[in-house]
């Protein structure tokens, strides 16, 4: 970093070995060296720049996108980088594009249905990039219900094809990423009928431009729909619509790796069971909890490094202000969201290891914990982007004005973050998976079946339903056994009394959708808890480098606590704390800020982003905020021409009172 | 009929036809009188009906193209203004309906109040004839690149020289950049500056406004001496962009004396800082108004959003297709049936009246002031000041919160620019900061809160304690005596009832602070430690104070068929909706118990129900055309998804089959040729 370190003095003030929390941030040491070197790889190369992002039109920015992302295969491929460093580097060029869902959709979705003769077909072709892969499932007329679906695929045993066909306006396959404009292929969600009998949705390779010349093949209509929230942002995907008249392809084409349709036309299932699809669906939810906790994590990082630059009021004599980060009222919405980072990151690692633990199940086809898996993954992706989403707009309020300014990043990390509320799972509608599962074990508990997993907590249910917690001064609050205690009895007690009002009703489906609101707020407890309960559980790990355990203890504290207070009405209905419990959580959440507060930035620090990533004057390493502002203002085309574009038309004619006479 | 697109089906009439209520009279509520009413229905159909105000797809313009274009909508709008002798009313409406945000917003809503706030009689007569007919444009520069919320650290710098009778007006630091003020990074040519005045005895005597020119009026280039330009785009596509929010730099630049705004101090030919007797206060009076005119916004911003938001659920249908058939098909259930969807959108809803009616009677308090202010009466500026302070912060933070709840609320297709809900949003959220950051301004209201209480052991201090205060004098009653009597469900359906647990929940709240705050030993020390708790306490207070007026608006004589009964239910749903969203509050202070609590959710739940076939009625009434809404979700014929297929078509990337770049960076891609490019 050149020049003077504006934010030297705060640097000087941790209290712990930011390196080591840097391995801790990573996941591990070779992680840290990976990342951190690709990271430097990618910003110091002039065409991944993306400081003028917000100022494209749409089509350069499109272009631009195709730009880098041939620019990173090219990279990738000259020297001959790893999965893991492509990964990397992908991640760092950090703006979306249709790779994104070649990589993350495409390939995994070839590998999880497919066969392994189609494997064997496709994978090659797409590991080069010799195809584009997409992923299109939803439809104009249809998101979450994947069963509501009206993409047709006929089979006609006269020629062993299906044919793939969208019958009505809403039946247009809308949103994919990547295939409005680059995918040469996609895998084609639809209805499979044979001899006119529906079979329900499957997956379909489908070829839909020309290899040659890229444009669309017979029968086929694609474009882009539209541009989208902010500006930059998701902009640079080519999020696409297409409609199939009837269009032709091999019966070796659908994806037959649970279930598949003979030569003579007969649906059959296959050994492999439909359960193994879950897995997917449990490794792409893990990975966006990964998400979460990164994209929260760069929003603090700006928030927290401004807030120690920004200073107002509290001048005394004419001396300089106070940092606005030193404002308990700063404290109190900036401190949980990095503690949330943090607790988002070891979920996150945690859901990494649950995915293992589930392959390998699957694998030796033990289904035991599949459900609890899945409601568990679902459960965290709807609590951890919701949060982040949340977060990364408070973080922007925490700017102040200057949050508002596209330069500081932080508008168009909102508007790339926000759809996570609703993609992959409208988080609502997990939550009332999650909600599913839990009155499901609720219902179970009598049987003396024991809930495995982040449910094994209800197998003490009697006592949860009665236990009164132990504190009895603020202190009391840092006790783990303490915490956790409270976050079950309040998990498990809302859970309980939903599925008591549940069996009020005679139809339960009714009851269900009646209380449904309910259900959601048992389902969020449900998931605090465990995250709440990962968080303690990594801490009690053994953890080297000075301080960086008591900063983890800090933040696991600060998270929980903090979700007490914001949740306050669950605990004391439920009667899991008192009022005067509350009051004490409260004083120690305050005491909690004071003892984060002189190592808020080696904290941030310890993410370890460059300014490249990060993207934010507000959120420079070096501090320098006010400088770099002011000469930015002046690169925005407006300032092209002292007197802009339009005066000698609109301007001049009023001011003149003449614009009775001008033509507009 | 408000609809622009009034050819083809109705796709919502199946659900207009189930309302239990008069839509036309509740029009007439909504808006505020017949008289509004008519003339905001005419201007908004002048407006829709001009090409020249068509909606452009803002968001794939280029930054120039953008802001070139929102001139020629201010120009045109300016033109037909005089075309058609526009009273100051229907001016303002039709400006209101463009809905494009230029520098005629500023020079109109801040320039031009500066001056009448802060100007001389003489210096009224002399500015705003050029004002008032654009011969000038104006903006307001106060804040600075290193100075917000605190007006007082400003660093510009206006000092007096006796021997010019100028004043001189310089910046003399980076940071005292002026920054962000709308209009001025390309058009204003004048500006009201805020700047410390320094007499020629070096005397700081704080800050105060000037009007100066900065560009010229031939030429409309900048004047010696001033550096000014934009600083860059904004939140979103589209939204702000179109203003020009610059950046100022003053070199020295000297200024006639009498260009100092005077009303409440002047400075003397001989270079004397006087007061004049016209009191300071006066100069909360336009606060107060800006800060009420910002509520109004909040009600219009939310009801925008709800109003897109409800017809779209009532039209997208998902899951549940075992019970229902259209044509013999099975058909989905639309999205508005779902009780997740109805706790989320439903209390919206009943926000956006809430702030409607707020808005409302805070311009009977603007009016109220204005009045005693003349006749030099302050006993009631403080909790006036305090109570906009605090129903701006609440009401704007909510709103730009339903805003993107809403967004949310639409699924995928929320997230379209086409759906209008991005740009509302981005348009909307500077609301929290600008005019006062929100949390800076709950903290004034605790501040007065503290003050409330610490006065109350005076009893001859009690006859203070008028307007949204007054609930305090009752403080002996909900410490000690106060008892919530709620039993059943339907207990929750007296306003009585409401009124009391939401009285004792603020007291309570804070009172406690005070409690907290009488054990530090230096007290600024402990308000700034406490400082989150007091701001729970403002808020807690500000909320009252919705529900009050609420409360008090059902009241009135409301006309039309079955008009005040939707009203009622809709105050209920305000008012429980916030009691469980905040139950932390209510039961640890002891205002309510669980049991009460859960009873207030089932309460709330029942309520839904009773708004739901009356949810499309209700955002009808909002009388928005298609054009205002500028939402495709949103139309009033909920032909969403033929519009939705069209719109897409109409982006730049859909010019041409195969996409720019394609040579360049795709074709060699896979044709494993990239190793050999020049990308």
């Amino acid at each position: 970093m050149e020049g003077v370190d504006h934010l030297a003095q705060e640097r000087s003030k941790a209290q712990f070995d930011v390196d080591q929390m840097k391995v801790i941030w990573a996941g591990s040491r070779h992680t840290l060296e990976v990342s951190d070197r690709i990271a430097r790889l990618v910003a110091s190369d002039p065409v991944f720049r993306k400081d003028n992002r917000t100022l494209l039109s749409r089509k350069d920015l499109f272009k631009n996108t195709l730009q880098k992302a041939a620019h990173a295969w090219k990279r990738i491929t000259e020297l001959r980088l790893s999965e893991e460093e492509a990964y990397w580097l992908r991640h760092y060029v950090d703006q979306p594009a249709y790779t994104d869902l070649h990589w993350g959709m495409f390939v995994p979705a070839i590998k999880g249905s497919g066969t392994e003769e189609q494997q064997k077909k496709w994978l090659p072709l797409a590991y080069k990039m010799q195809i584009i892969g997409c992923y299109a499932q939803t439809e104009l007329g249809h998101g979450s219900n994947v069963q509501g679906l009206e993409t047709t695929a006929t089979f006609d045993p006269k020629t062993d094809e299906f044919v793939i066909n969208s019958p009505t306006l809403t039946s247009s396959k809308w949103w994919p990423g990547g295939l409005g404009k680059a995918a040469t292929h996609a895998v084609v969600y639809a209805r499979l009928i044979t001899d006119g009998q529906d079979h329900g949705v499957h997956g379909f390779i489908v070829q839909l431009r020309s290899l040659d010349d890229h444009l669309p093949l017979p029968g086929i209509i694609v474009g882009d729909i539209g541009m989208k929230f902010g500006s930059g942002a998701y902009n640079s995907m080519d999020n696409g619509v297409l409609r199939l008249d009837h269009v032709r392809i091999p019966r070796e084409q659908m994806l037959m790796r649970v279930s598949q349709v003979t030569r003579e036309g007969k649906y059959v299932q296959s050994n492999v069971p439909r359960q193994l699809l879950y897995g997917t669906m449990v490794y792409v939810r893990q990975t966006i909890v990964a998400d979460a906790s990164s994209a929260l994590s760069r929003a603090v990082c700006i928030a927290t490094r401004y807030s120690a630059v920004r200073r107002q009021f509290g001048s005394q004599d004419g001396g300089l202000e106070t940092q606005v980060i030193d404002y308990k009222t700063q404290q109190s919405r900036l401190f949980p969201l990095l503690a949330s980072a943090y607790a988002f990151r070891f979920v996150g690692e945690w859901l990494k290891w649950l995915y293992t633990d589930v392959t390998e199940k699957l694998q030796a086809n033990d289904f035991s914990t599949l459900p609890e898996a899945h409601a568990c993954t679902a459960g965290l992706k709807s609590l951890t982007t919701s949060a982040t989403a949340d977060g990364i707009e408070e973080c922007r309020k925490l700017c102040g004005g200057h949050g508002y300014l596209s330069n500081s990043g932080l508008p168009e990390l909102f508007a790339v973050y926000v759809p996570a509320c609703t993609y992959e799972g409208d988080n609502i509608v997990l939550l009332l998976q999650v909600a599913r599962f839990l009155m499901k074990t609720v219902a179970q508990l009598p049987s003396g079946k024991k809930p495995v997993g982040t449910t094994t907590y209800m197998g003490r249910a009697q006592h949860l339903i009665q236990c009164r917690s132990s504190a009895q001064k603020a202190e009391d609050w840092l006790n783990p056994s303490v915490i956790l205690e409270v976050f079950e009895a309040r998990a498990i007690r809302m859970s309980i009394a939903c599925a008591q009002d549940l069996s009020k009703f005679s139809n339960q489906e009714e009851g269900f959708a009646e209380l449904s609101s309910n259900l959601a707020e048992a389902a969020v407890a449900h998931c605090q808890l465990i995250v709440v309960s990962k968080f303690i559980d990594k801490v009690q790990q053994d953890i080297p480098g000075k301080g960086v355990k008591k900063q983890l203890e800090i933040l696991c504290n600060i998270y929980a606590l903090y979700t007490i207070h914001k949740h306050l009405g669950d605990f004391l209905s439920t009667g899991s704390i008192t009022a005067k419990q509350a009051s004490l959580a409260n004083d120690q959440l305050r005491s909690l800020y004071s003892q984060l507060r002189p190592n808020a930035i080696a904290l941030v620090d310890a993410f370890n982003f460059t300014d490249h990533y990060l993207g934010s004057i507000l959120g420079r390493y070096d501090g320098n905020v006010y400088p770099s502002l002011y000469a930015e203002a002046w690169k925005d085309p407006l300032n092209e021409s002292v007197v802009p574009d339009g005066y000698r038309e609109y301007v001049q004619p009023l001011l003149k009172n003449q614009l009775r006479n001008a033509r507009l | 009929m408000a609809s622009s697109s009034a050819t083809g089906a109705d796709h919502l009439a199946h659900e207009r036809s189930k309302a239990k209520f008069d839509v036309e009279a509740m029009k007439i509520v909504w808006a505020g009188s017949p008289h509004e009413f008519r003339v905001s229905d005419r201007m908004a159909h002048l407006v829709a009906s001009d090409p020249s105000f068509r909606r452009e797809n803002r968001a794939v313009l280029s930054r120039k193209e953008l802001f070139t274009k929102a001139l020629k909508k201010a120009a045109h709008s300016w033109k037909r203004i005089i075309e058609l002798g526009l009273s100051d009313e229907e001016a303002s409406w039709l400006w209101f309906y463009v809905d494009e945000l230029t520098f005629a917003y500023i020079h109109w809503g801040m320039f031009v109040p500066a001056i009448k706030g802060s100007g001389t009689e003489e210096q009224l007569n002399k500015w705003l004839p050029l004002a008032t007919t654009m011969r000038i444009i104006g903006t307001y520069a106060q804040t600075e690149l290193g100075h917000g919320s605190n007006v007082q650290g400003i660093e510009t710098t206006a000092t007096f020289d006796p021997t010019t009778d100028e004043f001189i007006i310089h910046s003399p630091t980076l940071t005292s950049s002026k920054w962000w003020s709308g209009g001025l990074g390309k058009i204003a040519t004048h500006a009201v500056v805020y700047a410390r005045v320094i007499t020629h005895d070096g005397q700081d005597h704080g800050v105060n406004g000037f009007i100066v020119q900065i560009r010229s009026l031939d030429d409309h280039l900048p004047l010696p001496g001033v550096t000014v330009g934009d600083i860059g785009t904004k939140f979103g596509s589209g939204a702000f962009n179109s203003v020009d929010n610059g950046v100022l730099r003053f070199d020295h630049v000297r200024i006639p004396r009498n260009q100092m705004l005077m009303r409440v101090a002047h400075v003397t030919r001989e270079g004397k800082y006087v007061l004049s007797n016209v009191p300071r206060q006066l100069l909360y009076g336009t606060m107060v108004y800006v800060r009420k005119v910002i509520v109004v916004d909040s009600s219009i911003a939310l009801s925008r959003a709800v109003c897109i938001a409800a017809r779209y659920s009532s039209v997208r249908r998902q899951f549940g297709s075992q019970n229902r058939e259209i044509n013999g098909i099975a058909a989905e259930t639309p999205v508005i049936e779902y009780k997740t969807q109805q706790s989320r959108l439903f209390s919206l809803l009943a926000s956006a009246y809430a702030f409607r009616f707020i808005g409302e009677w805070l311009k009977s308090v603007y009016t109220d002031l204005t009045q005693k202010l003349e006749a030099n009466d302050f006993s009631t500026l403080a909790e006036a000041h305090a109570c906009t302070a605090g129903l701006k912060s609440l009401t704007t933070s909510s709103a730009v919160h339903g805003i993107e709840e809403c967004r949310k609320l639409c699924g995928g297709h929320g997230y379209l620019n086409s759906s209008g809900l991005p740009e509302l949003y981005a348009v909307f959220a500077p609301a929290c900061t600008y005019e006062g950051d929100n949390t800076v301004l709950l903290l004034q209201v605790a501040r007065f809160l503290m003050k409330t209480i610490s006065q109350l052991p005076h009893s001859d201090q009690t006859h203070k304690l008028s307007g949204t205060i007054a609930y305090m004098a009752l403080m002996d009653h909900y410490l000690i005596k106060y008892c919530c009597s709620v039993e059943k469900a339907e207990d929750w359906l007296k306003a009585d009832v409401i009124l009391k647990v939401f009285e004792a929940r603020a007291i309570r709240m804070c009172v406690a602070c005070a409690q907290n705050l009488a054990k530090f030993a230096d007290p600024s020390e402990g308000f700034s430690e406490l400082s989150p708790d007091l701001v729970e306490a403002a808020i807690a207070h500000c909320q009252l104070i919705v529900v009050s007026k609420f409360i008090e608006k059902l009241q009135q004589k409301i006309e039309g068929n079955g008009v005040k009964q939707q009203l009622e239910t809709l105050c209920y749903l305000y008012a429980l909706h916030l009691i469980h969203k905040y139950s932390g509050d209510f039961i640890s202070t002891g205002s309510l118990n669980p049991k009460q609590a859960s009873l207030a959710n089932d309460q709330l739940r029942a309520l839904y129900a009773e708004v739901r076939p009356n949810v499309i009625a209700l955002v009808d009434a909002f009388n928005y055309t298609d054009h205002f809404l500028g939402s495709i979700l949103g139309c009033y014929d909920g032909n969403v998804y033929p519009k939705l297929y069209d719109e897409a078509w109409k982006d730049p990337l859909n010019d041409s089959v195969v996409t720019d770049g394609y040579p360049e960076y795709i074709k060699p891609l896979l044709n494993q040729q990239l190793l050999n490019a020049r990308l």
